[in-house]
């Protein structure tokens, strides 16, 4: 059905654009103090435009942060896709392989989810650290993996409680076992359940900090770690921290870009309902 | 009336199970069982093994001196840290941190369900460019904390963020403080705690009380209503007989300062609140609007009377994320307010500093327990009830 | 500016090299990790003792583990979750004095260096009030890489001329002119976060007391709840009423700002505000902008000192004792500190190299009485400079000196201060 201009219609258009407006408004701070020379950035003309635009803030920026780039990018995807495949596994043993206690056991899994990080910081280190896996990628993958079990677990299981059981009994009585069932009928399905886990991991895992500062050693520190340092020490000049910033959030902001519709998508079909 | 139709494809049927056919099950669900194990096995060992490390160290006295030796020595104290950060008159900020927890989860939580709803409903009107829209609203929570807190920080800057803003249109400049506020509105002596403690349970329990009555089990209305009863009294009547909490008269209130972190939180995560319900509101059948206006209501009573109410179910699962991440401010009022701004602080950072600042590792341990435990608080009752009704369902 | 120091450095360090370093055989190999939360500005001054370092030893690789954020909290936290594990980098950056000594001494994880100290010559390059707070009846702790004053207090000349002010030589002489700057909608002394006002209060405190009582405090022979400890508080509480009320949500450079640019009279800030003003904003020191002891302090310098110790269990120890010598050599000292903006602590450096503000800064060190800074890690250990903070923001909302002294005392007894 087509909208016509009502006066309901330009009160709707007024009120997303003054709210749009707010929401950008962080953004234009971001970009013009990145722009300006570091002399030039202070409190009195923060909102005024740059009299001369210093790209250099980018390049420089990128500079100090291109290494970081890449092991947030190893770390984020490959943290992502693994506790992705395992959420997608356990979601489909919790919806449909009921046994003794299954409630109990999801409810704690569940719980994982609300530890506040700096309970376990100490712990998780000194864990890492036996297992010889400090410092580097490896371990910081596992304990996002681990910490992210609770979540995907929870998207994927609601998501496969919505599977018809028609689907899956006709699957059965041709004889399919646990993992052709999986291969065959709920794998398939899964599309839209694995959008909304890879862009709340990923986002989730690119973006974090505390771990990423104090489980790895200077080669594999994240971008998040990297930005602190551009942003750290006794004499900033902000276009840096502002300029490292908009590169660190450029790989999320395509994802949410391109990806955005999907995620809707992949809400609407219940993935976190209930 | 317009009955909302139950949501049946929001909860979970146990008839989507496999439970019928029981001959393929044995061994599948051996292989079931084993898939989910090395789960289990991370979870217990990285999370409740941690919880329980942290638990024991929170009993210990390791802080005090060499507290960073090789293998420093810890003497377990019993419940000493807690009683000190309760009564402690050093420990005031770790009181007052309590109820800024409070105020900034509430706050998180009403705040982007209510703007994320909002938006949601503007953009179920189908406005052209809603994907441009859509991604402006969403995009905030592709930031990271660290980068929110910093830009949120220049922005809420007394003099020179958007206080200025005014001016370009010829009004005075804003005066607020901001995050260098130290105003507080709601003052309330820590001694008053247990007072308050009481007439909130008796609220819940006359609401119990009202809710058993309307349903006719009379006996159980009149159970809860007694202790109500007695716990008002207790609380206007009863000073002289409540507990000392402090040796000296401490005030405590709502941080003006906090309102600055509050805008940044709610701005970045009210467009997660908003895809979800947007994904609500879209997974309604068209026909139910068609029926709804039919039967003679407009858009608003469309929205009130039929959308919002099965919008419930999403409406639970963003408070479990949205209280999940209010734990995870910790970053962004770290690096939007400093962390030593004792108006803005949180346990959570108290509990960083306290730590890994002032090698009191056992005291930090136990601020540690006390924001979990309060975060059990409020989700343990939550899984539990959904957990009951998946086993009604099941039953 | 920064390259013609650049330029100066490397060719005196090369100069000595030329000298020194190619006569030596070097032996040494594998790897050194230093670990420190210096960035951004501070990098290249300590790139350049690192290049220095890898010239004399070319076979090391040497690891920059700079963690920063937090001004230090995070460096902290990841330098004490890897000790506790029991994964010692080779040398770790930490401030000299107490912040070490009550951290890492007391817990018996730093070795003793005071037979390298005696090899290298420094008991006599050092200046013995210096040594006296790197040490305590066990050994000497750490090697100082550098020199920062405290109590300084920064000023824009024209500015005051305009205004007719002089720069003020007490807190009464501050107070006497604070009222008609205020009222002409001049912030009279410009303030930033939380650890600026510590920051403040120190140099307020100095005055008050002096240097004797101030280290009297830190030693236990005063107590916080004397007279004279809770006058501190009272001055303090009078002084801030001159402060802007926007401070908490400032960064000190903001403060700074404030002062450059007109809006404040004064800032009490540490010599890095000046490297600030020289590199950052291009100022001139001596015309653009001025300095002078903070009022009440003439004749101390309050210092504070960036050092490296070595850890017991250092996996390359002597690749880190090399380290050690560097930083406390004189081509060290003068390759780093140019840069850094800061002095060395040596009595014997070479000032040309630095301006003029490190000229009178290093002029001085090696005349004042030193007393040591509260807020940088020198004279209390780090659980009561965790509590102080608390009681500042106590202070800050309830300005309230007797309780503040009170608070004090209790924090003090309960971080073991004064034995």
């Amino acid at each position: 059905m087509t909208a016509r201009m009502t006066w309901a219609r330009i009160l709707l258009y007024a009120v997303l654009i003054i709210v749009s407006l707010v929401y950008l408004t962080p953004i234009y701070m971001t970009v013009i103090t990145a722009l300006k020379a570091p002399a030039d950035i202070n409190l009195e003309t923060a909102w005024q435009t740059p009299s001369r635009l210093n790209w250099g803030s980018f390049g420089q920026a990128y500079a100090k942060l291109g290494p970081n780039i890449m092991n947030s990018i190893i770390l984020a995807v490959t943290a992502t896709i693994l506790s992705s495949m395992m959420g997608s596994l356990n979601g489909y043993v919790f919806s449909k392989w009921r046994f003794k206690g299954n409630d109990i056991v999801f409810t704690l899994l569940l719980f994982g989810m609300f530890i506040p990080y700096q309970i376990i910081l100490i712990p998780l280190f000194q864990t890492l650290r036996q297992m010889h896996m400090y410092g580097g990628l490896p371990g910081l993958i596992l304990a996002h993996v681990v910490y992210g079990l609770p979540i995907t677990t929870l998207i994927f299981r609601n998501f496969y409680a919505q599977i018809p059981a028609s689907l899956t009994e006709s699957a059965q009585i041709d004889g399919a076992g646990f993992f052709k069932l999986y291969a065959r009928v709920i794998f398939p399905l899964s599309i839209p359940g694995f959008v909304v886990t890879f862009i709340w991991q990923f986002t989730q895992i690119w973006n974090e900090f505390l771990w990423g500062i104090t489980l790895t050693k200077y080669a594999s520190n994240p971008i998040t770690v990297g930005l602190a340092q551009l942003a750290g020490g006794e004499a900033v000049s902000w276009n840096l921290p502002m300029a490292g910033s908009i590169i660190a959030a450029i790989p999320v902001l395509l994802i949410y870009v391109l990806m955005g519709r999907y995620f809707i998508r992949g809400l609407l079909a219940g993935s976190v309902k209930g | 009336m317009l009955v909302a139709p139950s949501p049946a494809s929001l909860h979970y049927h146990a008839s989507n199970t496999l439970e019928r056919w029981p001959v393929h099950l044995s061994r599948d669900r051996i292989i079931a069982f084993a898939v989910l194990l090395p789960s289990l096995v991370l979870i217990a060992v990285f999370v409740y093994g941690f919880i329980g490390q942290t638990i024991y160290i929170s009993f210990t006295d390791w802080g005090q001196g060499a507290a960073l030796a090789e293998n420093p020595q810890m003497h377990l104290i019993g419940f000493d840290n807690y009683k000190e950060l309760f009564t402690s008159f050093l420990h005031m900020r770790f009181r007052q941190d309590l109820i800024n927890a409070f105020f900034y989860t509430v706050s998180l939580v009403l705040g982007s369900l209510a703007l994320g709803l909002f938006l949601a409903v503007l953009l179920d009107r189908e406005p052209r460019g809603e994907g441009i829209f859509r991604t402006i609203f969403l995009y905030p929570m592709s930031l990271s904390f660290v980068v929110t807190g910093t830009i949120w920080r220049w922005l809420l800057a007394p003099e020179g963020g958007i206080n200025v803003l005014p001016s370009f249109i010829g009004l005075s400049p804003g005066r607020f403080r901001w995050i260098s506020s130290r105003q507080q509105i709601l003052t309330f002596d820590w001694q008053s705690v247990p007072s308050i403690t009481a007439i909130v349970v008796a609220l819940v329990l006359a609401f119990l009380a009202i809710r058993m009555w309307r349903r006719g089990t009379h006996k159980r209305a009149l159970i809860a209503a007694a202790p109500a009863v007695i716990l008002v009294l207790w609380a206007i009547f009863g000073q002289r007989l409540m507990p000392q909490m402090v040796p000296i008269p401490e005030k405590h209130g709502f941080n003006l300062a906090t309102i600055g972190v509050m805008i940044a939180a709610i701005w970045q995560f009210s467009g997660y609140t908003m895809a979800l319900y947007l994904a609500g509101l879209r997974g309604i059948p068209v026909e139910l609007h068609e029926v709804s206006r039919l039967d003679g209501a407009n858009d608003i009573q469309y929205y009130t009377r039929v959308a919002f109410p099965i919008l419930k179910p999403i409406t639970l699962s963003a408070v479990i994320i949205l209280a999940h991440i209010s734990l995870k401010m910790f970053a962004l009022i770290f690096a939007m307010a400093g962390a030593d701004n004792s108006a803005t602080d949180h346990p959570a950072v108290l509990m960083y500093l306290t730590t890994f600042r002032g090698n009191k590792f056992a005291l930090g341990a136990s601020i540690a327990v006390i924001l979990f435990l309060i975060v059990a608080l409020f989700i343990v009752p939550y899984l539990v009830s959904s957990y009951r009704e998946q086993r009604k369902r099941t039953s | 500016m920064q390259l013609k120091k650049l330029v100066i450095a490397t060719l005196v360090g090369v100069a000595l090299l030329a000298a020194f370093g190619t006569v030596m055989a070097d032996n040494l190999t594998g790897k050194l990790e230093i670990f420190s939360w210096w960035a951004g500005d501070e990098g290249p001054a300590l790139q350049a003792l690192i290049d220095l370092y890898s010239a004399e030893h070319p076979n090391v690789n040497v690891i920059n583990a700079t963690v920063t954020g937090g001004s230090g909290v995070n460096a902290k936290a990841v330098l004490k979750t890897r000790m506790l594990g029991g994964d010692a980098p080779d040398s770790f950056q930490v401030h000299a004095g107490q912040e070490l000594i009550g951290t890492w001494v007391r817990a018996d994880r730093m070795e003793d260096l005071t037979s390298l100290f005696q090899q290298e010559g420094w008991m006599n390059v050092f200046p013995s009030g210096l040594i006296k707070l790197l040490s305590t009846d066990a050994g000497i702790w750490s090697v100082p890489v550098n020199i920062h004053r405290s109590n300084v207090m920064w000023y824009i000349p024209a500015n005051l001329e305009k205004w007719g002010v002089e720069a003020p030589k007490t807190w009464d002489d501050f107070l006497a002119i604070a009222p008609a700057l205020k009222a002409q909608g001049i912030t009279p002394l410009a303030l930033a976060e939380n650890w600026t006002v510590n920051h403040l209060w120190e140099s307020v405190a100095l005055a008050v007391l002096g240097p004797d009582k101030w280290q009297a405090l830190w030693d236990g022979t005063l107590s916080f709840t004397s007279p004279e400890a809770v006058a501190v508080w009272k001055t303090f509480g009078k002084i801030l009423e001159y402060t802007n009320n926007d401070a908490a949500s400032l960064s000190w450079q903001q403060a700074t700002d404030m002062v450059v640019s007109g809006k404040a009279a004064f800032n009490v800030m540490g010599d890095w505000a000046a490297g600030y003003m020289s590199t950052t904003l291009g100022l001139t020191p001596g015309t653009d902008y001025a300095w002078s002891p903070s009022p009440g302090t003439q004749g101390i310098f309050m210092m504070l000192s960036d050092s490296f110790g070595l850890p017991k269990g250092a996996p390359d120890r002597d690749n880190a004792i090399a380290w050690l010598e560097l930083l406390g050599s004189k081509e060290g000292s003068d390759a780093f500190n140019p840069l850094k903006g800061s002095i060395s602590a040596r009595t014997d450096s070479d000032l040309s190299l630095y301006n003029a503000y490190s000229q009178s800064a290093a002029m001085d060190w090696q005349n004042d009485i030193v007393a040591g800074s509260l807020t940088h890690g020198v004279v209390a250990n780090e659980g009561f400079m965790n509590d102080f903070a608390t009681v500042m923001e106590m202070f800050l909302t309830s300005r309230d000196p007797q309780q503040a002294a009170n608070a004090c005392d209790a924090i003090a007894r309960q971080n073991g201060i004064g034995g």
